[in-house]
């Protein structure tokens, strides 16, 4: 099970730069295990914005939207992950839709479903987004490794 | 290639006075370096909205620098770009394309912007949370309620788990995305519960709770900045030290 995760622009391009996109990559890799984090390319400061900024999403031009994020969707597909981390909204809906549009089938998940799943403190209503493979994860009491 | 306006040859009428390119100059730090263009490509090499309406970065600034004022002002395409920045980011010389975008949205006549994002932005300033999509500071607060009390009630480790609301001199006002009181107020349980377990305090306020600004989406600077001042103010008078907004 491979992870790869979206920086947002506006939290690493447009604010704080590389050093947030480290330590983005610093939680995801202590949340879902090193040996499972695969980054997509190009990444931090030079990733590409998935298309669902600038109000993209409530203008209306939907072939447009997915057009531009084709790119994405094909970053995507190259890193061969299942879960794409989302820690922005824009990111979360568009890159979603992406999966279903193009076919992907990757899930996108919020950060902070895996950081509380990873903890032992992910509720069972709080699972929307897991794939089948995650959805019951930590909720029963087998040992699955 | 697309068949556009753009493809074809072009008669440039010398616009009189200052043209677009130099109005928006005027506004910027350092004119936004947008003379220094060595057309080099690197931004519409790298921009996912090349292609789109037949327009790319550069030529959108090659036109500018022409001053075809009128199909800049006119192009669809600046509402297809995301102002990403990233052919800022790529470019030798700096050059703020995105805010020439900005500009040329702003040029738009409302009734021919986008009506979702127009729509957006005047439902978020009818409210005083500011949600695009409408929803009042009431409903948010039994929304959160709600979520907090059933959570505290069916998992066990949650019975203290707290999602306080206008808590003077919290250390931080976090923002919040309608999207989620309003359509899965499921999913701001685990980011509470992150912020319970780091002993983190925190507070949503009443006043400017809403995190996104489809104002600024639509370049109406009066109206972004009044959401933007009226939730600075919102922080100040709960006496918060920071305020989180994650848009």
């Amino acid at each position: 099970m491979k992870f790869t995760v979206q920086d947002p622009c506006q939290l690493v391009r447009k604010t704080f730069g590389d050093p947030v996109a480290d330590d983005l990559r610093y939680v995801v890799k202590a949340v879902v295990g090193e040996e499972n984090f695969i980054d997509m390319w190009p990444n931090k400061s030079n990733n590409y914005c998935c298309g669902g900024g600038g109000g993209y999403l409530q203008s209306g031009y939907t072939e447009a939207r997915r057009y531009y994020g084709k790119r994405k969707d094909e970053q995507i597909k190259d890193t061969g992950a299942t879960y794409v981390i989302a820690p922005c909204h824009n990111c979360h809906a568009q890159i979603h839709d992406l999966s279903e549009h193009y076919g992907g089938g990757y899930h996108v998940v919020h950060l902070w479903t895996l950081i509380a799943l990873s903890l032992g403190m992910l509720g069972e209503n709080e699972r929307e987004y897991l794939g089948e493979d995650l959805c019951d994860c930590g909720l029963c009491t087998v040992d699955d490794e | 290639m697309s068949d556009t306006k753009a493809n074809h040859p072009t008669k440039l009428a010398r616009p009189s006075g200052l043209s677009f390119k130099d109005k928006v100059a005027e506004l910027l730090p350092e004119g936004g370096n947008l003379n220094l263009c060595l057309t080099c490509g690197a931004c519409s090499a790298g921009c996912p909205a090349t292609g789109l309406e037949g327009m790319d970065p550069r030529k959108f600034l090659r036109m500018a620098a022409l001053g075809m004022d009128e199909e800049l002002t006119t192009t669809p395409w600046v509402w297809m770009c995301s102002m990403c920045t990233r052919c800022v980011h790529v470019c030798p010389m700096r050059i703020n394309i995105p805010q020439l975008v900005y500009h040329a949205r702003k040029s738009w006549p409302e009734d021919k912007k986008p009506r979702g994002i127009v729509n957006s932005c005047n439902a978020a300033m009818k409210t005083e949370g500011f949600s695009a999509m409408g929803a009042s500071s009431e409903d948010f607060k039994f929304v959160v309620e709600d979520m907090v009390e059933e959570v505290r009630e069916s998992q066990p480790g949650q019975e203290n788990l707290e999602a306080p609301m206008d808590k003077h001199g919290a250390t931080y006002f976090l923002n919040q995305n309608s999207r989620e009181p309003v359509t899965e107020p499921d999913e701001m349980v685990p980011l509470w519960k992150i912020l319970n377990m780091a002993g983190c305090d925190w507070t949503y306020g009443s006043v400017g709770w809403a995190a996104e600004n489809y104002c600024m989406f639509e370049a109406d600077d009066e109206k972004w900045e009044q959401i933007v001042r009226t939730k600075i103010k919102a922080v100040e008078d709960l006496g918060c030290k920071y305020w989180l907004n994650t848009e």
